[in-house]
């Protein structure tokens, strides 16, 4: 079985603040991680690697060159093969130029059963690539993947939303994004780091490696463009009342039971 | 040779990496394990899972053949949530198995290696005896050659990793015989657990590293074949000088990641905590208090990572791993002490980690070499 798993390199969220004039994320300073959906669609590639005898995991990424250093992350858990999409032409991709950009260096993949992808991202958070990128490659897809199995050629991918739990049957080649509820990912081992930097290469392709469209690329190949980006602001006035506390008391479930807020 | 203060992108992995396990799986126990005063095997066995044992082991050894400085970054990750798995580890590491690595024979190193290097099973080394501890010239465990096999006679004391579920031995050290100026030859034995006439301990009641194991070890007419002696008979103290030489380092880095750790937690808890209508850290007294911690972190760190520059390029290295484990633990006591401090009346309740942080740094200026046992090392090698 040969997987695919596209990853995507993001600013740790937990640690991003926000320029409150401009409503840009400051990013200095910040760590970039590996989004931490993408982890668990590594960690499902290995397991399910594991459990077919032979084939590789490959992790692919579009990014600048500084998102090196989150494929070899990728290697450090384990994975085959990492190759990154990256040249200047491909700045200001919105979510079409992306998944466009990976579909064609999907291609140039060639050999693959199936396709992981995050739910989505934690920085973007559309959650369109995987799916676009199915289309772009007339794939079946299935999103939201909380447990895959596979018999074959068959895959069967489970996902809950709200109440509903969905079960879906597909035929190889198929693309899946995946939940984070579907698996914990693994801890990197120390040797597979120093094998990540040692003995494995981040394979680069830039645009001349790719038999590109040059308008879907870019800023070009992009209807969509982020206006604006801005914080929103929960202000809340409060209501002070003066009174003895059991008064007090009354009021404010008054005030409950007015706004409808519970029902008696 | 060029001054460089970049390091590589595989150094910053092997921390994060390190980190990540400390935070996921040993953060959340860490405190229980303390109160109960209990060896956690599971812990251990999840350490050399992702290939914390026999990091500076060679790959065909079964190790995972990084280098020094990335054992040190470990060690101080582990060390950063937790004093007592940190020893496990470096004990494990420094004490346990780069003895066999270093000195073993090949079948020594095939025998025990890949288990150790697993972490499924652990090695203790015994040195410290009731009436020689700094003082490990004073040795008087006996081991007599008979025929083919030695037999062992006396008592180890305070043996970390060394009545474990999962330890297979500890490395001892005995006078076995004297040499022509009259002065004791010493030789390490490898004694498996289980062997008639060895027994042992578990020393209870600790104030410290309540979640490491430390043992009594006593030998009676305790008989191991020739196999069992590590390297060549006579070798032993030589073996013991340079195994203490690499494990100052891992209790240097042992310092450090305490006061990380401590100087973490008091940092964040200084902007939370508001007396007087703002954060503590705006108080001057604390700030200070803050900024001369995060210095003194700063400098331990270069120094240990000095160390073990040299340590790696094969140049002496013996008093810059005295100076660093010297410091290093030294720190780590100012660090934690003002840590506690800064945490006001809390820092001394359970519910926060510094209170651990300050009893588990005490034991950094005694291990392996006291504060000031390194400062006689310190002066010999400049002279006095
Ligand atoms: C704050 C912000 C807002 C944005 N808003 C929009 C918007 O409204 N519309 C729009 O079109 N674009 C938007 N973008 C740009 C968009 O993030 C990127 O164009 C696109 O590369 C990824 O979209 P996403 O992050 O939403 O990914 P998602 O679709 O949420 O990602 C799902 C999965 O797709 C894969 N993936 C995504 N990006 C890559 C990649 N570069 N390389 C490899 N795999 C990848 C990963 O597996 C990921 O888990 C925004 C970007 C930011 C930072
Ligand atoms: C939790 C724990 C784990 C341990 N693990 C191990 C282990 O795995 N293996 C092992 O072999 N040992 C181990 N030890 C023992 C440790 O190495 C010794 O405690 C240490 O070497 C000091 O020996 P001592 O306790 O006998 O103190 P002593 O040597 O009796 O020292 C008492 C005091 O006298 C001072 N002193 C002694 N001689 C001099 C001198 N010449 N000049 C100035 N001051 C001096 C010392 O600095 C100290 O302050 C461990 C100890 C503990 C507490």
């Amino acid at each position: 079985m040969n997987i695919i798993v596209t990853v995507k390199q993001v600013p740790d969220t937990h640690e991003v603040k926000i320029d409150p004039k401009t409503g840009a994320l400051i990013r200095e300073g910040v760590p970039s991680i590996i989004n931490p959906e993408d982890k668990n669609a590594i960690e499902e590639a290995l397991r399910l690697k594991k459990s077919s005898d032979d084939g590789e995991v490959t992790v692919l990424s579009m990014g600048p060159l500084q998102a090196e250093s989150t494929l070899r992350e990728a290697l450090s858990m384990g994975v085959d093969r990492a190759i990154l999409v990256s040249d200047r032409a491909f700045a200001g991709a919105d979510t079409l130029a992306t998944s466009y950009t990976l579909s064609m260096a999907i291609k140039k993949i060639e050999r693959y059963d199936l396709i992981l992808c995050g739910s989505q991202t934690i920085d973007g958070e559309t959650g369109q690539v995987g799916p676009q990128l199915a289309e772009w490659l007339d794939l079946p897809q299935a999103t939201h993947a909380e447990e895959i199995n596979i018999q074959g050629n068959l895959v069967t991918v489970k996902s809950n939303f709200d109440s509903v739990t969905r079960v879906m049957e597909m035929k190889t080649p198929a693309l899946i994004t995946v939940s984070n509820r579907i698996n914990k990912p693994r801890y990197k081992h120390m040797n597979k780091v120093l094998r990540a930097y040692r003995d494995k290469a981040v394979v680069t392709w830039s645009k001349e490696d790719l038999k590109l469209n040059p308008i879907r690329i870019g800023l070009n190949g992009s209807p969509t463009w982020v206006r604006k980006t801005f914080v929103h602001s929960h202000s809340r006035d409060g209501i002070v009342v003066e009174k003895p506390a059991a008064n007090c008391a009354e009021d404010i479930l008054d005030f409950i039971l007015e706004k409808a807020l519970l029902k008696l | 040779m060029k001054l460089c203060y970049q390091m590589d992108e595989k150094y910053e992995m092997i921390r994060m990496a390190a980190r990540e396990f400390a935070e996921g799986e040993i953060k959340p126990v860490a405190g229980e394990l303390d109160e109960k005063e209990e060896f956690s095997v599971s812990l251990t066995q999840q350490m050399g899972d992702i290939g914390l044992f026999g990091m500076t082991v060679p790959e065909e050894h079964g190790g995972q053949g990084l280098d020094y400085i990335s054992y040190i970054i470990a060690v101080e990750e582990i060390a950063r949530v937790d004093g007592s798995q940190a020893a496990t580890l470096a004990a494990g590491n420094s004490l346990g198995i780069d003895p066999i690595d270093k000195f073993g024979s090949e079948s020594q190193c095939r025998k025990y290696l890949p288990d150790l290097c697993q972490g499924k099973t652990l090695m203790g080394f015994g040195l410290t005896e009731p009436n020689a501890g700094s003082d490990a010239g004073a040795t008087s465990t006996t081991a007599v050659k008979e025929g083919d096999s030695w037999v062992i006679n006396g008592r180890k004391t305070m043996t970390t990793n060394a009545n474990t579920p999962i330890t297979k031995g500890s490395i001892v050290q005995a006078i076995t015989g004297a040499r022509p100026d009259g002065k004791p030859d010493y030789t390490c034995f490898i004694v498996e657990n289980g062997t008639p006439g060895f027994t042992l301990n578990t020393m209870k009641r600790k104030f410290m590293w309540r979640g490491s194991n430390t043992a009594e070890l006593f030998f009676n007419n305790c008989r191991v074949s020739n196999d069992a002696v590590l390297g060549n008979p006579g070798d032993g103290f030589k073996q013991m000088l340079a195994t203490l030489d690499g494990g100052r380092l891992s209790i240097g880095a042992m310092g450090i990641g305490c006061a990380q750790g401590a100087y973490e937690a008091a940092l964040r808890y200084s902007k939370e905590r508001i007396q007087f209508g703002r954060p503590i850290c705006k108080q001057q007294a604390i700030a200070f208090k803050l900024a001369d911690m995060e210095l003194k972190i700063e400098l331990a760190r270069n120094l240990l990572y000095k160390a073990c520059w040299l340590a790696e390029n094969k140049r002496p290295f013996g008093k810059e791993a005295a100076m660093s484990k010297l410091y290093c633990s030294e720190i780590a006591r100012e660090v934690a002490d003002e840590a506690v401090q800064i945490h006001g009346g809390y820092g001394l309740f359970k519910d926060y980690d510094v209170e651990r942080f300050y009893r588990d740094q005490r034991l950094l200026q005694i291990g392996e070499g006291t504060s000031e046992i390194l400062r006689i090392v310190i002066s010999r090698a400049i002279g006095c």
